[in-house]
């Protein structure tokens, strides 16, 4: 009788403790956390290196220009609101439209203008950002996502999660909204996420509540063998953002939009380990071969290469 | 290349650890569990006081101890001259200086044996005292008293447990009612009983002594009284008249004087702190001149030992948050939340710290949820669930103590700042993660208190951590080596299961 612990060795799949003691202590220097922990610094960085990102409409910095915020966005039917060093989607509220003088929310729900201007506040004292520290709002572009998403997905908007490690991209999946985690994409708040085979662009399986699951929880509809459009763009897009931030552990999470293409939403610095479960297969061999190359091209081209070259021989 | 340091690194930390513990077990003779040595007590008498220019500080010694035998005594004098004086049957330490300024503390430490539990104190009949002259006002009234307890009673002791039980529940008689009113202290109240009983031409007096407990650090004289029967001197409870001394009570002084008095000093403080400790250790410590004794936990004032085997034990406390976190992978607010409260719970005990807890976090949760609609900005919230937090415990205490149980007032213990913190955060977590994981950390955060304060509070490690603090390169060799841990949480075989458990 082999011990779990021996089963999940030997499936490669990789624990907390081997993250942190492993890769983000060696690959992601503290310092360049800021780049990614606020989301404008990496939108600002992301705008200088050529990569898309949704476009910010207003910056909330204090408390007096949240009275202002209204009439400046009158002319956006649409809009997200984010704290900029928020953390695990935490403190996100999608605008989707507007219903008599209140707004109505992704989820259908409406919420007044006091409401929403309170939630500001909250996330200018810090409520939602790591450790407390005062923070930013940010209110950007509503991503209209692609169609071919409607299937498998519940209100809230898909996005693709890439492990890039060292510039390459070495493991990939869908995170589908659902209606347990209202409309958001982060798997620990009830979202599906789907694993992507990094050379088809095609989903194989699905997870959700770190249960294997085979459909969409709300829809019904089959989560596998779905085709990723404009799937070697989106994983060349996951690779240059390596050069932003030069972190070696990093988790990038990329939006469809139906008019604009692939978009990068955000980075990531402590990209979770709920990755592995949606492709069935552990991160620990590829991460440790990669980590005993000594040279990584710096084309991304060439590190997409190389990831899938990498990935095709542990087969 | 960097975990071969880290391991070399633990592998020199354990070996000092474990080679000076040997040391001092084998080549000293320290024993490694309290096991079956007479236990001692060491009391330390806390002088302090400010000084301005020439002072004389007289302190009272015990010398009749009924119950214990001196087994040692020494003074810490600093630069004051230090004289004992025997006069009168009263022993004193007499400390003075020419010169000092500022805010000055002077020790005396003592060690006694205990022996039999004393029923009454041998002394010299002082013969029988005159009948005050009592106001008019209840002149009457206490010899009427006087009279009734008289005709129910058989001799002297008998006389004043009824006395005293009288005056201290007899909420209809105003005589009692008034004397009760005029007494505002125990002191007071226990001269008020000897007032009374001359008026029978009872000898009585009151005397002053501690009741020995482990681990206390500011304890004060407690006042008794002793009644004479013309052969020796009775103890009795002021309060309920029972017949007996306090459980291991050290008789200190009799008498009215103030045990501490000087000359020159402003505001006079005397406190006490008390240790069980062992007489093998305690002689060893004093004979030996080892520099390891010397310079031990040992070597320290009496107060400091007993915050130090309080602090020993944090260590403990934290390793076990590393192994639930990183081993099990528990989930807690605040990493080192659980140790603070399991701190609490060593003054409250484990039941009524669970409880106190509890109930002091629910009922803080719930009107953080009222203010939630009032839309407050972040500080200004903090704030308001803080005073909440202080004022739910003054609430809880007083209700507590109303209602008989003492328990709840040590709810005051609770480090509140930390409380208002978790019950923020969780009422965040509440919302945004659903009541379900918000009650799991909650109830996460308490099993870990638990089963630190469990750790913390075993007497067999406090003990082994007071003689042989050097274990703790040993803890830390542990905490470094888990820091370089890499292997799964017990939490992620669960977690991961779909991947092991595929047929």
């Amino acid at each position: 009788m082999r011990m779990p612990w021996t089963r999940l060795r030997e499936a490669g799949i990789m624990g907390m403790n081997e993250r942190n003691g492993r890769y983000i202590s060696h690959y992601n220097p503290r310092r360049l956390y800021p780049l990614v922990d606020d989301k404008l610094t990496t939108k600002s960085l992301a705008i200088a290196a050529g990569i898309a990102v949704p476009q910010l409409y207003e910056t909330v910095t204090c408390e007096h220009e949240i009275r202002d915020l209204s009439a400046k966005l009158a002319q956006h039917d649409s809009f997200v609101v984010k704290p900029a060093q928020g953390a695990g989607g935490d403190g996100i509220i999608v605008i989707t439209g507007r219903q008599g003088g209140n707004y109505v929310r992704a989820s259908g729900v409406p919420i007044s203008e006091d409401a929403l201007a309170h939630h500001i506040s909250n996330i200018l004292s810090g409520m939602f950002s790591l450790g407390g520290i005062p923070d930013r709002a940010m209110v950007e572009y509503c991503v209209q996502f692609d169609p071919a998403f409607a299937p498998i997905s519940f209100q809230g908007v898909p996005d693709i999660r890439t492990l890039v490690f060292r510039g390459v991209p070495v493991a990939a999946m869908l995170r589908l909204p659902t209606r347990e985690s209202d409309g958001k994409a982060n798997l620990h708040q009830g979202a599906v996420g789907a694993g992507i085979e990094l050379a088809t662009g095609l989903t194989k399986h699905g997870v959700m509540n770190s249960k294997p699951v085979t459909h969409h929880p709300d829809s019904g509809n089959a989560l596998t063998n779905f085709t990723v459009p404009n799937w070697p763009q989106v994983l060349l897009l996951a690779a240059r953002c390596y050069e932003l931030a030069e972190l070696g552990y990093l988790g990038v999470d990329i939006v469809l939009d139906r008019h604009l293409g692939p978009l990068v939403l955000e980075l990531n610095a402590r990209p979770g380990l709920a990755i592995q479960l949606a492709n069935q297969r552990g991160l620990s061999p590829i991460l440790r071969t990669i980590s005993a190359l000594q040279h990584i091209p710096a084309d991304p081209d060439e590190r997409v290469a190389l990831g899938l070259k990498l990935l095709a021989e542990a087969h | 290349m960097n975990s071969r340091h880290v391991f070399w690194l633990a592998a020199v930390l354990s070996c000092v650890g474990l080679g000076i513990c040997l040391y001092k077990w084998q080549v000293l003779q320290i024993p490694l569990s309290p096991g079956e040595h007479t236990a001692v007590w060491t009391v330390e008498a806390r002088t302090s006081f400010i000084a301005n220019g020439k002072v004389k500080a007289r302190l009272t010694l015990p010398m009749d101890t009924p119950g214990f035998e001196i087994i040692d005594e020494n003074f810490v004098s600093r630069d004051f001259g230090l004289a004992i004086e025997s006069l009168n049957g009263r022993r004193q330490a007499l400390w003075s200086i020419r010169r000092a300024k500022g805010p000055q503390t002077l020790y005396y430490q003592l060690s006694v044996n205990p022996k039999a539990v004393a029923v009454q104190r041998q002394g010299n009949f002082p013969g029988y005292p005159p009948v005050p002259d009592y106001p008019e006002l209840y002149r009457s009234a206490i010899e009427g008293l006087l009279s009734d307890v008289r005709a129910q009673s058989a001799d002297i002791a008998s006389f004043t447990r009824q006395l005293i039980g009288k005056l201290n529940t007899d909420r209809d008689d105003p005589t009692a009612n008034l004397l009760r009113q005029e007494a505002d202290s125990e002191a007071e109240w226990a001269r008020q009983l000897v007032y009374v009983l001359a008026g029978a031409r009872i000898p009585a007096r009151v005397v002053y002594g501690l009741s020995l407990k482990h681990g206390t650090l500011d304890a004060r004289l407690q006042p008794w009284l002793e009644v004479h029967n013309e052969t020796a001197w009775l103890p009795f409870n002021p309060r309920t008249g029972e017949q007996a001394y306090p459980e291991n009570f050290l008789i200190w002084k009799s008498g009215p004087d103030r045990a501490l008095v000087t000359e020159g000093g402003e505001l006079p403080e005397l406190r006490f702190s008390v240790r069980r400790a062992l007489k093998e250790t305690l002689q060893l410590a004093r004979k030996s001149d080892s520099a390891i004794i010397n310079f031990s936990l040992l070597g320290l004032p009496l107060y400091v030992q007993n915050v130090y085997t309080t602090l020993l034990t944090v260590p403990l406390g934290a390793f076990l948050v590393v192994i639930l976190r990183n081993l099990v992978g528990f989930k807690t607010f605040g990493t080192f939340m659980p140790i603070l409260i399991a701190l609490a719970f060593r003054e409250t005990e484990l039941l009524w710290g669970v409880i106190l807890f509890s109930l002091l976090v629910a009922l803080g949760l719930t009107l953080r949820f009222v203010l939630e609609h009032l839309k407050l900005l972040l500080v200004p919230r903090l704030t308001a669930v803080l005073i909440i937090v202080i004022l739910l415990m003054l609430g809880i205490s007083i209700a507590s103590y109303r209602l008989g149980f003492d328990h709840g007032l040590s709810v005051a213990l609770f480090p509140m700042v930390i409380l208002a913190m978790t019950i923020e955060r969780m009422s965040i977590v509440w919302e945004e993660h659903g009541p379900k994981e918000a009650i799991l950390r909650g109830l996460g955060s308490l099993a870990v208190a638990t089963v630190a304060f469990l750790v913390m509070n075993a007497a067999a490690l406090q003990y082994l951590l007071g003689l042989f603090p050097e274990l703790l390169l040993i803890v830390l060799a542990a905490t470094l080596l888990m820091g370089r841990y890499t292997g799964y949480r017990l939490t992620e075989l669960w977690r991961f299961r779909s991947v092991w458990m595929k047929p």
